[in-house]
């Protein structure tokens, strides 16, 4: 009775006292998670990434309601959603191209880590779940292509889902029992769909493991150092407000293609219904598969070129004890930081070869691109750690770097 | 501060190289050059003309209808190029569609109307190519956005027919025709449109030229129709996402005012 609370602060605390789910988001990403503060805007792209993917849940659920997942009706029910459901365009174009904006976020997150190494003890396991995050990215992104029934959804399915026919012995049962049937058709574009609506919601629980592994020793900062207390500020209103403006320049460049050029990601092939009599002059995924399609048609053999193309991504998984260097960021490692901007290199040069023919020019730079990508992980990456003298690392992150050496 | 801001840019590079290095033009192998047109809808606010769409579909009525569908339109979608609802409506009853069934089980035709989609001409596939040597002409509903930029592809295909070159000259199978611009140079459809072929009712005088171009702009709308509602729509959530950033950018600045770093 004498209490000086409002009825609502009560009503409140009651609630809390019994699921205290408030206090478990503030401690998550409000004003109870104590962050370092010299973190840049590189560490705006995690939450980009988190609200590309409410983006692409919301979006997906709203288009899944007036999408056919037949082979004779998917085109068509596609083409109704651009034309006659109300937004219809507007929500399509946005999943579609949200798709390739939630591609470019992540790898910028996972170059970020490359680059200050947050990948390094004792935030092994917080990489684990990055890279089985964008594992499930990668499934979820490729069913989702098949889904409009164009061409190139055809075609891309039938030339992935025919990479396990490499697999010795089983591979062609594989396949067959992948596509559920001798062909790509209608069971194949149903458990895609049924697995594309499924994939997301197991993302979020990898989101909420990876949030979860970040808490445990806090977040990484651009030196690498550990942030003493007094170096951090809370989260919220700091970085909510930091990542409220990042959010808004990523947004421009956004909303920029999804109004303006929202077919130039895509593939003019797709607006081609699905012809399985017809095959395309020249099948290429979508471009944040480019990379990886480069390895793969970078060796004639099929089952090295699909082993090299699946290694490519699980070499991340122990790079963690590949680096032997113990200094997390590149800005102390100065041949490290050479080799990153390399890797970035290489890695764009394997997207453009991608969309090329593997022949000529193209296929050599594809050779030489997955060599030196592995190279990179598996020879440079231990051995650099060993030979290279870091720079003097600041006692403290509020410490200017000792002396900047004379440029 | 410097690094983030170098290695900032050199993201914002690597997402930009990667843009255009998935840009599906380049996978068209030896493409012919396409004479690029200016069109009504270039631009940040560029939309339709209403005038041409109506030319457009004229010549796609007089002309294309004859052998290609463009399934996804129905005639109601017309009043979104000019027509009034009696014009439409009009225009619909002059098509008879084939409807299953009356009470003998038995298919009857009635007038269109405007809730139809405009009939094809053909009604299957086997019937279209056995109407066309074997070749079948395809939907138009979506064709400006089914080729690397499509309304130039369709423009300079439409004018792309010429005197094969004298090393082409023998190979020309028959029933085929020659066009600089279609894959393999050797298409099954004939030149189709010719000075004065139709007379257009604004007066436009109808070159070869003025016909394609119409044409083509036509296929464009109904290709992508919500094309001028998504530029609208995009400049104000543009201009209130701007907004937004500048508010949150000095709200930032105010928020991080007493952290030194």
């Amino acid at each position: 009775m004498s209490t000086n609370k409002g009825w609502g602060a009560r009503a409140f605390d009651w609630f809390e006292e019994r699921l205290p789910i408030v206090s478990f988001i503030d401690h998550s990403v409000g004003s109870q998670y104590p962050a370092p503060k010299n973190l840049n805007y590189f560490w705006n792209f995690g939450s980009l990434a988190g609200f590309m993917l409410v983006v692409m849940i919301l979006t997906g659920i709203l288009l899944a309601m007036s999408y056919t997942p037949h082979v004779d009706y998917a085109f068509d029910s596609v083409e109704r959603i651009m034309r006659d459901v109300n937004s219809g365009w507007l929500l399509r174009y946005m999943h579609a191209n949200g798709a390739s904006f939630f591609f470019i976020v992540v790898y910028i997150h996972i170059f970020r880590g490359l680059y200050y190494g947050s990948y390094k003890a004792p935030r092994e396991v917080l990489w684990w779940l990055g890279i089985i995050i964008l594992l499930l990215m990668m499934a979820t992104a490729f069913m989702g292509y098949v889904l409009p029934w164009g061409q190139m959804s055809f075609w891309g399915a039938t030339v992935i889902t025919n990479l396990f026919s490499a697999i010795p012995v089983v591979g062609d049962e594989i396949v067959t029992w992948l596509w559920g049937g001798f062909a790509v058709g209608n069971p194949t574009l149903n458990r895609f769909y049924a697995l594309h609506y499924l994939l997301p919601f197991v993302i979020v629980g990898a989101v909420v493991l990876h949030i979860w592994a970040l808490h445990i020793p806090g977040s990484n900062n651009p030196t690498g150092i550990e942030a003493a207390p007094q170096d951090k500020i809370p989260f919220h209103p700091y970085y909510t407000a930091k990542d409220a403006f990042g959010l808004g320049v990523f947004l421009l460049a956004y909303f920029a293609v999804v109004f303006w050029f929202p077919n130039a990601l895509g593939h003019p092939d797709n607006y081609i219904p699905a012809n399985p009599l017809s095959t395309p002059a020249h099948i290429v995924p979508e471009w944040y598969f480019l990379p990886f399609y480069a390895i793969l048609r970078s060796i004639d053999n099929k089952l090295i070129g699909v082993v090299l193309m699946f290694a490519s991504i699980l070499i991340l998984f122990v790079i963690p004890w590949l680096d032997t260097s113990r200094i997390r960021s590149a800005t102390f490692r100065p041949i490290y930081k050479v080799l990153f901007w390399i890797l970035l290199v290489d890695c764009v040069v394997l997207t453009w070869c991608g969309a090329q023919l593997p022949e000529g020019l193209p296929l050599i730079l594809s050779r030489v691109g997955t060599f030196w990508y592995f190279f990179h992980f598996l020879v440079l990456l231990p051995v650099i750690g060993w030979i290279e003298t870091p720079r003097p690392l600041p006692t403290s992150i509020s410490t200017p770097v000792v002396a900047k050496p004379a440029e | 501060m410097k690094l983030g801001m170098t290695s900032f840019a050199a993201a914002a590079l690597f997402a930009v190289v990667s843009f255009f290095a998935a840009s599906p033009v380049q996978a068209a192998g030896e493409a012919v050059e396409l004479e690029h047109q200016e069109w009504s809808w270039d631009g940040v606010l560029g939309g339709f003309d209403r005038q041409q769409l109506q030319r457009g579909f004229q010549i796609y009525r007089e002309v294309c209808a004859a052998c290609h569908g463009l399934d996804y339109i129905a005639f109601r979608n017309l009043e979104a190029i000019g027509y009034s609802e009696d014009q439409v409506k009009f225009l619909a009853s002059q098509y008879e569609i084939e409807e299953c069934c009356d009470e003998f089980g038995d298919l009857f035709n009635r007038p269109a109307i405007p809730a139809d989609r405009i009939p094809n001409p053909y009604p299957n596939e086997q019937f279209a190519r056995a109407s066309n040597g074997g070749s079948l002409p395809p939907d138009l509903s979506l064709m400006t956005k089914a080729r690397p930029n499509g309304p130039d592809y369709v423009y300079n295909l439409i004018l792309g027919y010429q005197d094969p070159p004298a090393d082409m000259a023998e190979e020309i199978m028959p029933g085929m025709y020659y066009n600089s611009v279609f894959d393999g140079n050797q298409i099954a459809m004939a030149q189709q449109l010719f000075e004065d072929l139709v007379e257009y009712s604004d007066g436009t005088p109808a070159t070869e030229e003025q016909m394609a171009k119409d044409v083509t702009a036509f296929l464009h709308w109904a290709a992508e129709p919500k094309l001028e509602q998504r530029k609208q729509t995009g400049i104000r959530v543009l201009l209130f996402t701007f907004v937004f950033t500048v508010l949150a950018y000095f709200l930032k600045r105010r928020i991080w005012a007493d952290v030194k770093h």
